[in-house]
């Protein structure tokens, strides 16, 4: 206690030295490749993609004494100063950025649905446009960059990435933006996609060493693709395109021609995992386009809907895997992989995890690729006739969309969208959440043909067969539990789900509630409710207690025990 | 593609009944002077001369071309706001119908009638209403009015959804379906098929029970059981692991904790039977059964 006193003394007296500059030093990037416990910095808490973390403090046995640290509610854009607020303590004025003098306006509150880091006691936080830098003590702002936007599809952003001192994150007009992480103030700007093209960007930038891993996405059908840039100077590294380059190159001969290609779509818009031995970056492609009819793009499409590997210092394909060969449902292979280190039929491996949009669950070698498992993670399913011997679920075509309507599980939506899966190495087991619903797909277009990015039909939902958290063992690919997250109307739910070594797993349920469950058993044990869960919680040690950080909406909650 | 849904923070709004926005028939519509929508009007004839073969109205709407700064600004503000779900070109994305060849956008001028949809919303239909000025939303109609209705590669006509046998919808109907075990085409369908002018809408209605989620749905009801013995019913209000409450017939509130085994909980879901249907129904009975239901007008 008294230690606590005098540590809090020193930095009282460091920060009036230096008081407008957030305090810490940055975040050495070999840092990122041991699982860290004191900090959250990278989009998974570590490469693996995981989202499990050893911390201990809480656990089974007292996480009913969890209670509310703080709060914070981040206010995007630039808002007139009312009448009694004036620039100061958590309130610091805004940082203006961006190339045009007028924002186009954009409706509503951000909603903060991706990762937030939290180095060296400082929370970094984003919504499409907007950052902050947040005291994790207390929940204090200390500073706020504000993008003035040329528009494009403000559905989210998957949060920051962090290099030594440096911030990177992407806008949805399509650029990288870098912020010095103690003043807030842009170091640059750089372009990442054409935004004349429809192209979005939403995803967490990945540091990888001397890599910046950046991702975008375009629902008209202009290709998608992955990018290296320098996280020092901006400068591009390497670009790796989601369809083959050309007729004749590996790939292409999944596609009936050029035209069909290079308007292939598969955007890079969900963060990936990387294993620093093997030197691979894994992450998930989306959807090809058009995205509800194939006839102008017969084959398999590579590489759509696909889990690949690259190699992170060139942006080579190592290997890849389709899960949804010849798509026509829009579902992108875009979950976050898992690492795992662990036996599969009785002999250790590299294994990569991925439960996939279109509701089967996949194992594989993530040093070759080589297919191990294939299993459907949820009851509904009722597109596939089958599993080939590739481990590829078969499409039946009669489940296209049609004139009279197709009845498909799962929507466009997928079992499960973004929201990243966790894998608990105690249990054994894989998390995910699901969502069993059913929509009809009507062709609404009479020329298939004309058919682009995502037009030509209709998407009629129905109603969801069930809401659910879903633990499988990967050895059997078994489902070890399934918990029915009940409610009273459709909508809600579905976030992503954290695991710790105080045998507790995280997640929000579909009426609101923040809740931790028993990993063995799916048994609830704790819960608040915040009347939505918009992210998967975090946790970090900070001044020898542990937090569970979560999202709702444009608030930032952590938690702590009340010792 | 980018999809999720966004969470709906619902508030505990006991009476809040979902708004539904009003959307005027197209056949109401006002055209203002000079509007060119239905193309010049046909000269009048004198009595008496042999009829005059009027030419045909333009199929789509003849404009003229507006600003491009003016387009261009809509375009960025639609791109912001609504591209996600109504497609980056306005021919339709994830959930929301193509735009340029909507009815209502057809018969839009200058924003003045997309104007209602924008700021109010369609509840009913998942879209949430925007606080735009309406000279955004002007902005915004004249960058869909610039799209060509045509699309880019000849898109033409419609295409049927009736594809069904009514024949075999009505065997199925009474038969394997079970449908009759609850409706019946004299009684509670009776006229169904002049109800609903839109095809889709009618088999979507009939798969799902009526508009699920939506206003004056049949809604699920509870028997909450105490551990002293005391049963109260009444309309689902919220359930999860942790909470139990219901609307009894007075309109009066009760909330529960779920504590073990109490309070014992039983739902009757009115529609419980159409959701198990769609786990085993087969697309050409789902087009027959529609086909069926077009006949009971």
């Amino acid at each position: 206690m008294k230690k606590t006193k005098v540590l809090l003394l020193v930095m009282a007296m460091i920060s009036s030295v230096a008081p407008l500059a957030v305090q810490g030093q940055g975040l050495d990037p070999v840092l990122l490749t041991k699982p860290a416990t004191d900090s959250w910095p990278t989009y998974s808490g570590d490469y693996s993609g995981r989202r499990f973390s050893s911390l201990t403090q809480i656990n089974q046995t007292n996480v009913k004494n969890l209670g509310l640290a703080w709060v914070s509610t981040l206010t995007p854009g630039v808002s007139a100063p009312g009448p009694f607020s004036r620039p100061g303590p958590g309130n610091p004025p805004t940082i203006v950025g961006g190339e045009i003098d007028e924002p186009v306006p954009v409706r509503g509150a951000g909603r903060i649905s991706g990762a937030v880091l939290q180095v060296n006691g400082i929370l970094y936080v984003s919504v499409p446009d907007n950052a902050w830098a947040v005291d994790a003590r207390n929940g204090t702002v200390l500073w706020h960059y504000f993008w003035k936007t040329k528009g494009g599809t403000h559905i989210g952003n998957r949060g920051l990435g962090m290099y030594k001192d440096w911030l990177y994150f992407e806008t949805p007009d399509d650029y990288l933006v870098s912020l010095d992480a103690k003043t807030g103030k842009e170091r640059w700007h750089k372009v990442i996609s054409d935004f004349n093209e429809q192209y979005f960007s939403t995803m967490a930038p990945i540091v990888i060493g001397n890599h910046l891993i950046v991702g975008t996405g375009d629902d008209l059908d202009a290709p998608g693709f992955l990018q290296s840039f320098d996280p020092e100077t901006g400068e591009l590294q390497w670009k790796w395109y989601s369809e083959p380059e050309k007729m004749g190159d590996p790939g292409s001969e999944t596609w009936p021609n050029l035209d069909s290609m290079r308007h292939g779509g598969a955007g890079t818009w969900v963060p990936g995992s990387y294993d620093p031995n093997l030197h691979l970056y894994y992450f998930g492609t989306a959807n090809p386009t058009p995205a509800f009819s194939g006839v102008t793009r017969e084959g398999d499409d590579l590489y759509t809907s696909c889990i690949v590997a690259l190699n992170v210092d060139t942006g080579k394909l190592a290997w890849y895997y389709q899960p949804s060969p010849h798509d026509t449902h829009d579902w992108d292979a875009a979950q976050t992989p898992i690492i795992v280190d662990g036996e599969f039929k009785g002999k250790p491996r590299k294994l990569l995890l991925d439960a996939s949009r279109n509701g089967y669950f996949f194992v594989l070698d993530r040093v070759t690729g080589e297919h191990l498992l294939t299993v459907p993670y949820a009851d509904s399913l009722n597109w596939a006739t089958g599993i080939d011997k590739s481990g590829r679920p078969v499409r039946n075509p009669e489940k296209d969309a049609s004139p009279g309507g197709a009845l498909v599980s799962p929507t466009s939506d997928g079992i499960v969208n973004w929201q990243p899966p966790t894998y608990d190495p105690q249990t054994g087991l894989f998390y995910v959440v699901t969502d069993e619903e059913y929509s009809v797909f009507y062709r609404t277009e009479p020329n298939l043909k004309a058919m682009q990015g995502l037009n030509g039909i209709q998407e009629q939902r129905l109603a969801s067969a069930g809401k659910y958290i879903v633990a499988i063992d990967y050895k059997t690919g078994k489902i070890a539990w399934k918990h029915l997250q009940v409610s009273a109307r459709e909508g809600g739910g579905n976030t992503g789900l954290t695991t710790t070594a105080g045998k507790l797993l995280f997640g929000g349920d579909a009426n609101g509630n923040l809740v931790a469950y028993d990993p063995a058993t799916g048994k609830p044990l704790w819960h608040t409710h915040l009347g939505g869960v918009s992210n998967a919680v975090e946790t970090y040690m900070l001044d020898g207690r542990q937090y569970i950080l979560a999202a709702s909406g444009d608030s930032l909650y952590a938690f702590a025990l009340n010792f | 593609m980018h999809r999720e849904k966004i969470v709906l923070f619902t508030l505990l709004g006991l009476g809040a009944a979902a708004l539904v926005a009003g959307q005027p028939s197209v056949s109401a519509l006002v055209q203002e002077p000079g509007a060119t929508q239905e193309g010049p009007p046909a000269p009048a004839q004198p009595p008496g001369s042999p009829p005059v073969r009027v030419a045909r109205p333009p199929a789509y709407p003849v404009r003229a071309p507006a600003d491009p700064a003016v387009v261009a600004r809509g375009r960025q503000i639609f791109s912001a706001n609504c591209s996600f779900c109504h497609g980056s070109d306005a021919r339709g994305g994830e959930g929301g119908p193509n735009l340029v060849r909507s009815e209502l956008v057809m018969n839009d001028n200058a924003g003045e009638m997309i104007a209602t949809v924008v700021q109010n919303g369609r509840p009913d239909k998942g879209m949430p209403k925007f606080d735009l000025s309406t000279e955004q939303i002007a902005s915004i109609a004249m960058f869909i009015h610039s799209m060509p209705v045509g699309g880019r590669a000849a898109t033409t006509g419609t295409v049927d959804p009736l594809v069904g046998d009514a024949k075999a919808g009505e065997a199925y109907f009474n038969g394997a379906g079970k449908c009759a075990t609850c409706h019946s085409a004299s009684g509670d369908l009776a006229g169904i098929g002049a109800k609903y002018t839109d095809v889709r809408a009618l088999q979507g209605a009939m798969l799902s029970g009526e508009s699920r989620g939506e206003s004056g749905v049949p809604t699920k009801t509870v028997t909450v059981t105490l551990r002293n013995g005391q049963t109260v019913e009444g309309k689902l209000y919220q359930i999860d692991d942790f909470i139990v409450s219901l609307m009894d017939a007075n309109g009066n509130y009760h909330s529960y904790p779920r504590e073990g085994a109490y309070p014992k909980i039983v739902i009757k879901d009115p529609l419980q039977p159409h959701l198990d249907m769609l786990r085993t129904l087969k697309d050409d009975d789902i087009h027959n059964l529609t086909a069926y239901l077009v006949t009971l007008k």
